[in-house]
């Protein structure tokens, strides 16, 4: 095998296990920042405003930073953690090498319930955008979006099945376009080119923190949407020609990104429109930015953030696509599911029955259920997912030290960013159940459900031994 | 008919046939190669290789 050339195009995937068709190899940094972003920067155009009605915009503002933290951690932590663990399947992935089979199981379904509830969630909200748009436009008539939900659902599966190169730098291209739209917004509206329209001080007066520090806290459940879903990066870890180099520098630049847009869709949007607006995402201000860009009365600026929001939603659902099913095909590679899952077509060298399997089952979602409760249960599984990465590292360093195993990165001040991940996500929790007290306890009993299933029936099938191809030593003490 | 009643048909159709063409794949690769091709991937393979050119 010494001749093995590593870049090469026809033996990417495929090697010394006796892989014979292996996901393929092609994707960059900025294929990684594009799936990472392009996953979340749909909640800095909607969603994240509920956090207002909540507790008014400074409790927005201290929850998007709060979460900013939460989320920065959760980047670093990542980044170390899967530029080593470079396999498709993500967390959970990291989960099966260092935590055991039990917690991998649970976090494979967390990552696959949180991606494809957004998904279906992203299809919804791209039917009721295009409605909007009909409507604009002049027509009279009530818009099926059905139509319309489906077709983003079916066009999207279909760009996945077709290859990966393509499914992201589609993202790369239609997430930038709607980032630089948020970047322009700012600078169009703030004054520094043009005319400022921002009313901060007379919108805040008398409303800064209308339902105290309580309020705060309730706002931090909504403030995990300006960033969820950047951790979906891990998911590329199988398809980067270089994990050790493109999965931190992509997840870290992502995460930057996102504090800035999230910090300048808080400050455009919370100086522009009252926070009774504002907060009230159902009646009142759906898709802020672009309600901020109708305010400034550019034309321009109206096409340019009603293409981003319409941008974000695809490249959201696209990406939850693209992370669902690497997540589904890991699990049935290891036979936590049915090896079936495991397959990886020939010719794309996508994971196709995965991607397959989960259209019909996004389908039933973004046609059968409430939007706000499809976007409740993917913010509870990812808070589920986040609450156990703190864990995970700390078994991390303490079963393979840093000298023992080869990182692609390092995440400097070990253990303050698992602990303070910990503690914001039993604040988050807490957020949680104040408002969506029932979902929480009824989410929780599904997993123990799930998990019963799985450790008395669906165990004595998994690949326990085979599982493990990564060239490691073994861990400390062990 | 309008043009957003002709657009929704337009739009059963396209997803109709993106549904078509995935399954029509779907059984064309399943049925051209076998079971153990399709299933033999494993994680790790870059790390195993490069472990094995240093060696």
């Amino acid at each position: 095998m010494a001749d093995i050339d590593i870049t090469s195009q026809t033996m990417d995937g495929m090697g010394p296990h006796g892989t014979k068709v292996g996901l393929l190899r092609v994707l960059g940094p900025a294929h990684v920042w594009a799936l990472g972003v392009g996953i979340v920067l749909v909640g800095e155009y909607m969603g994240w405003n509920f956090a207002v009605g909540k507790g008014g915009a400074y409790a927005a503002l201290i929850a998007c930073w709060f979460a900013g933290i939460l989320y920065t951690c959760v980047a670093m932590i990542d980044s170390e953690v899967t530029s080593t663990v470079a396999a498709a399947g993500g967390q959970y992935t990291q989960a099966k090498h260092i935590v055991g089979p039990l917690m991998a199981f649970n976090v494979g379904l967390y990552l696959v319930f949180a991606y494809t509830m957004l998904e279906a969630a992203n299809a919804i909200t791209a039917g009721y955008l295009i409605s909007v748009v009909a409507g604009m436009t002049g027509y009279a008539g009530e818009l099926d979006q059905r139509p319309f939900i489906i077709l983003v659902i079916m066009f999207l599966a279909w760009l996945n099945y077709r290859g990966v190169l393509a499914t992201l730098t589609f993202n790369l291209v239609i997430t930038a376009i709607a980032f630089l739209a948020i970047l322009v917004l700012f600078l169009s509206t703030s004054g520094i080119l043009g005319g400022g329209i921002m009313q901060h001080t007379a919108l805040f007066e008398g409303h800064e923190m209308p339902y105290g520090w309580i309020g705060v806290l309730a706002a931090m459940h909504f403030g995990l949407w300006y960033y969820l879903g950047i951790e979906g990066t891990t998911q590329a870890a199988e398809e980067v020609r270089s994990p050790a180099r493109a999965l931190p520098f992509g997840t870290l630049a992502g995460i930057m990104t996102l504090l800035i847009a999230a910090t300048l869709t808080w400050y455009v949007c919370s100086g522009v429109l009252p926070w009774e607006f504002l907060g009230d995402g159902v009646n009142g201000s759906v898709a802020p930015l672009f309600d901020t860009a109708r305010l400034s009365g550019s034309n321009g600026l109206i096409w340019l953030l009603g293409f981003g929001t319409l941008f974000a939603t695809l490249a959201s659902a696209n990406g939850c696509i693209n992370d669902a099913s690497r997540a589904w095909f890991a699990m049935g590679r290891d036979k936590y599911l049915p090896g079936w899952f495991g397959a990886v077509h020939p010719r794309y060298r996508t994971p196709y029955r995965s991607i397959i399997f989960l259209v019909p089952i996004a389908l039933i979602f973004a046609l059968g259920a409430p939007l706000d409760q499809v976007i409740t249960f993917s913010i509870l599984s990812g808070l589920l997912e986040y609450t156990f990465m703190p864990l995970n590292i700390i078994m991390f360093r303490r079963k393979w030290p840093l000298n023992s195993i080869k990182r692609g990165y390092e995440h400097p001040f070990h253990p303050l960013p698992a602990v303070t991940l910990l503690a914001l996500c039993a604040l988050t929790f807490f957020a949680v159940f104040l408002g969506y007290g029932t979902q929480l306890v009824a989410m929780i009993g599904f997993y123990i459900v799930v998990s019963l299933w799985f450790h008395f029936w669906r165990y004595r099938f998994v690949n326990r031994g085979a599982q493990f191809t990564m060239p490691w030593p073994k861990p400390q003490g062990y | 008919m309008e043009t957003w009643q002709i657009l929704e048909y337009v739009a059963w159709g396209v997803s109709a046939l993106l549904g078509l063409y995935m399954v029509i794949d779907w059984m064309k690769v399943d049925s051209s190669y076998s079971e153990d091709v399709l299933t033999s991937s494993r994680e790790g393979e870059l790390e195993a290789m490069t472990e094995e050119q240093h060696r």
